[in-house]
């Protein structure tokens, strides 16, 4: 087995140093190695997005970026998001909605919906609809979710003008 | 959405002022799961921890000839390597059969295979390391010599002579079979102007939980006691069946229950694996972690509704329903699971057929067979969505032949709203149900006659687009009907304990758990209203058989009707025992007094006379200044069960209105409507989102999802690109309203709500598929409907 690599990187602020194998992928590493559960893992395929990251601004899956590729790079989870205030809103909507069910789907939804709302101020339903069809909700029928996401683009909107 | 209350005049503990029943509450535990800072059981993490990875073999059925696993066992960070005999050491196997389903039959199971495999997927050794990678590694290093047997794949041979038997010393591969025949099928039938008949078709699916299975066990020799972390609907039957087959007292087993990542039946089954997690465990006295793997998932979480059922109708030309009858056969793998038994959907099919309607001439027969595929057991709405696709399709032929409006045949076939008490043709009893106010208001909410003109409309441009109706009942608030009568011990009762602590703030343990349905909110809304007790003062614990009363757990849609009616019963005694208290210390009597707003209030016009913080605190601090012989009881538990009926029957009715794409086979779905009726509505919000995730289950279910096995039972689609599930992108928004029929078995009047989307989606998809193919005159009885199904009935490929 190929030895121990060693990464640097910025982790909801916080500069981690690490040695992990070459093969652990960067969901693993942040639920393992930190501790980071928020981030979930779903299917580790690439096709539930429940271990949704930003990774230096773009929503990456986790399952499918190892962690030696994260060397460098600033990764953002729902737990440094949650802390930061920055999806305080979206996250609000989504409690009043009841958008979630078992929450395992939430913080990748989270992260999904966010980075829908930072590209575009007025998103309709179909585009949210759209833009969240690669993260799997197995409790909700998606509406309230989608409800949720076009409550905070009215009210973000809103503020904007 | 309307509510009617169905019975006014009638005022109880629910009707207080600031009554939270009924009031769209927010979940008390949601910012916790938004944040990331759930605890899943796939969080967690104990002092050597090992983790097991189950090597798992590739053949639907073979002979175990001999396992090397020497040179795993060299693997650095490996703990161990166990095979089934060695694991048999410390836990003893188990036959998923219950003594009321009668005949019922199934072979010794073992938590890992000791000579012979049955499904491609069953466990053969387990790899405990230090990581689950160092055991996948290590696994991959294991050298197991098979020789392969013939697979039994396709139930409609299952019974053959000419077709291998999977368990010789059962004779035959026949697990169950009932029949049932009531009125006068034969008569009815033969005074039909018209019977039809039709072959349904349903694939086998799963259950998809995003989080997969996962469990924690950690022996404590020490101690001499096991504790297992599992996301788990049923603690105490996990908690009985664990001690059990590892020979220890149910006192020395904990089960805890933290986040659950989904579970939709699922996770209320006990499997092979876990089993062997639990004994491992025990056997290297130390933790071991064990989380499925997707493609784990997809071979293990049992599978659900393989049906063939060919029914039979008759009807005369005034659309009066004359007859129904059922010939349904069902796969269910090489066991039947323990400890409920794979008989119980097959049973449930036979008992839900016909249900809605008064025709009482209703013959049914039920086949369960084993095959070599993984096992099949009850997942969401158990046989609710077989029974009402086939009751509804044959409904919808019957009308089409007939030309009559299938809501109108509806009409005149629903029982009455008034002609309750009264049981259906397989002898269920009904309380009250309400067919026909929730068919029209579906009719209302849809606008029906409109969609019918634009339906009309559009088919003039070569747009093709179908309204399917779906009536359906659903078994809600089980007793011991379900399991207790037949041997097994799940607790049909559920148990809440409620107190008030020394802040004046509220506890109570439910056992009742939550996976995301919103138990906790439920009881909360609940206790707080009857207390006179703001919500954020209350706090619930649920999921730990260490700490809470022994109960069954949540699933069959029992939760609100079962555990909701403990809740309401035990916060009624403490709220007795603080106003007798209180009127002693404020020298008044309890008839006077009443609790409101988190203080002691006079009944008479709501004054505040003392804040319960205070009565609180002296009752816990300073009990001497209390009169003399006051003995205040600051805790109170409650049990309950239903007892007059085993079941609340619950109704509802379900619309689709979607277009089929003759070209490419496609269908988009465009609105879904559903009315139900579960009796009293605690929390309006999450009885919609509950109704809205099942709907969207049973349209998987209709469009989708299917376990594709090849004809030597390798399931072929064993992941998630391959195996489809519903998206946000194909999902249409629905529409959930309700009528109120409050069962009057108990004070609450809560019936069960979360198995209503998932019984009538598939059904009114399929009707609606089929009305947007009636001039091409095509009908499809199968499910999922697949691009490939819809051409292949259009004749186009
Ligand atoms: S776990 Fe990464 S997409 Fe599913
Ligand atoms: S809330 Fe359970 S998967 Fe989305």
């Amino acid at each position: 087995m190929t030895a121990p690599v060693s990464i640097s990187l910025d982790v909801n602020g916080e500069r981690v140093d690490a040695l992990v194998l070459p093969r652990l992928n960067l969901a693993d590493f942040l639920r393992e190695q930190l501790q980071l559960t928020g981030t979930h893992v779903g299917c580790e395929h690439g096709v539930c997005g429940a271990c949704t990251v930003r990774v230096n601004g773009e929503i990456v899956r986790s399952c499918l970026m190892l962690a030696v590729q994260a060397h460098g790079t600033a990764v953002e989870t729902i737990e440094g998001l949650s802390d930061s205030g920055e999806v305080a809103d979206l996250q609000a909507a989504f409690r009043d909605r009841n958008a979630l069910q078992c929450g395992f789907c939430t913080p990748g939804m989270l992260m999904a919906a966010q980075d829908l709302l930072k590209q575009e101020a007025r998103p309709d339903r179909d585009r949210i609809r759209e833009h969240l069809s690669g993260n799997y909700c197995r409790c909700t029928g998606y509406q309230a979710i989608i409800d949720a996401v076009e409550t905070t683009a009215r009210v973000r909107g809103g503020r904007r003008v | 959405m309307t509510i009617a209350s169905a019975n006014p005049e009638i005022l109880s503990e629910l009707d207080r002022p600031n009554s939270y029943i009924g009031k769209t509450m927010p979940r008390p535990n949601l910012e916790r799961l938004m944040q990331g800072r759930g605890l899943y059981v796939s969080d967690m993490e104990a002092p050597r921890m090992g983790q097991v990875v189950f090597l798992r073999s590739p053949h639907a059925h073979a002979k175990i000839i001999g396992i090397d696993a020497a040179a795993a066992r060299r693997v650095p960070g490996v703990i161990a390597v166990v095979t089934g005999k060695e694991l048999a050491e410390v836990i003893t196997p188990w036959v998923g059969v219950l003594s009321h389903l009668k005949g019922l039959k199934s072979a010794p199971q073992h938590a890992i295979a000791i000579d012979r495999v049955c499904w491609q997927g069953e466990a053969v050794a387990a790899i405990v390391a230090t990581s689950r990678a160092v055991a996948e590694d290590a696994a991959e290093v294991v050298r197991v010599e098979y020789e392969e047997l013939e697979a039994v794949t396709d139930m409609r041979t299952a019974l053959d002579p000419a077709t291998p038997v999977i368990h010789p010393a059962l004779g035959d591969n026949l697990a169950f079979e009932r029949n049932h025949d009531a009125g006068e099928v034969d008569a009815a039938f033969a005074g039909s102007d018209e019977v039809m008949e039709a072959d349904f078709i349903f694939g086998r699916h799963t259950g998809v939980t995003l989080e997969p299975r996962s469990v924690v066990a950690d022996w404590n020799a020490a101690e001499e006691r096991l504790t297992i972390y599992q996301g788990t609907q049923a603690p105490h039957m996990v908690q009985n069946i664990a001690a059990l087959h590892l020979g220890l007292q149910e006192q020395q087993v904990r089960v805890v229950c933290k986040d659950v990542g989904g579970s939709f039946g699922i996770k209320v089954h006990i499997y092979a694996d876990e089993m062997a997690t639990y004994a491992l465990s025990k056997l290297l006295r130390r933790p071991v972690k064990f989380v499925a793997d997707r493609v784990e998932s997809f071979n293990t979480d049992i599978h659900a509704r393989d049906h063939r059922c060919k029914g039979r109708i008759g009807v005369k030309r005034d659309g009066t329903i004359t007859a129904f009858e059922i010939d349904d056969l069902t796969g269910i793998g090489p066991y039947s699971m323990y400890p409920r038994t794979s008989a119980i959907e097959a049973n449930q099919v036979v008992n839900l057929v016909g249900g809605p309607y008064v025709t009482k001439n209703y013959r049914a027969r039920a086949r369960v067979v084993f095959q070599n595929k993984n096992v099949m057991c009850q997942y969401r709405a158990v046989g609710h969505p077989i029974a009402c696709s086939v009751t509804e399709g044959l409904v919808d032929l019957a009308a089409a032949k007939i030309g009559m409006d299938p809501v109108e045949i509806r009409r005149r076939n629903l029982i009455a709203d008034d002609g309750y008490p009264c049981a259906s043709p397989s002898g269920l009893r009904f309380e009250l149900l309400s067919h026909h106010a929730a068919m029209n208001k579906l009719m209302a909410m849809m606008d029906y006659d409109a969609l019918r003109a634009e339906q009309a409309a559009l088919r003039a441009k070569k747009v093709h687009r179908g309204i399917g109706i779906a009536s359906f009942i659903e078994v809600t608030n089980p007793s011991a009907a379900f399991y207790g009568v037949g041997g097994a011990r799940i607790s049909s009762q559920d148990g809440v304990a409620v107190r008030l602590d020394a802040q004046g703030s509220v506890i109570c343990q439910t056992s009742i758990t939550e996976q995301g349905q919103g138990s906790e909110s439920l009881t909360a809304q609940i206790v707080g209203s009857v207390l006179g007790v703001s919500m954020e003062r209350v706090r619930v614990i649920s999921g730990d058989t260490d700490n809470t009363p022994y109960g069954g757990g949540t699933w069959a849609s029992r939760g609100a009707g079962i555990g909701g009616e403990a809740a309401l019963q035990a916060a009624k005694i403490l709220r007795r025992n603080i106003l007798n208290v209180a009127a002693a210390v404020l020298q008044s009597s309890p008839a006077e007094l009443d609790i409101a707003g988190n203080a002691i209030v006079n009944a008479s016009d709501g004054a505040p006379r003392m804040e319960l913080r205070e009565l609180a605190r002296i009752i816990y601090f300073r009990p001497d200044t209390l009169p003399p012989g006051i003995r205040p009881e600051l805790m109170a538990t409650r049990h309950f069960v239903p007892r007059e009926y085993p079941f609340a029957f619950t109704n509802g009715v379900q619309a689709s209105w979607l277009e089929v794409d003759t070209d490419t086979g496609f269908v988009k779905l465009l609105r879904h409507w559903v009315v139900e009726d579960c009796g009293t509505l605690i929390n309006p919000q999450l009885v919609d989102e509950q109704i809205r995730g099942g709907v969207v289950q049973g349209l998987g279910a209709a469009l989708f999802e299917k376990c594709i096995y090849d004809e030597r039972g390798q399931l072929t689609n064993a992941n998630m690109a391959d195996y489809l599930v519903p998206m946000s992108g194909e999902m249409p928004d629905i529409d959930v309203g309700h009528v109120v029929s409050p069962t009057s078995e108990t004070e609450l009047g809560a019936k069960g709500a979360g198995e209503a989307g998932t019984a009538g989606a598939a059904a009114a998809v399929a009707n609606a598929v089929n009305d947007a193919l009636r001039p091409f005159g095509a009908v499809i009885t199968e499910i999922p409907l697949t691009p490939q199904v819809i051409l292949t009935a259009l004749g186009r490929i």
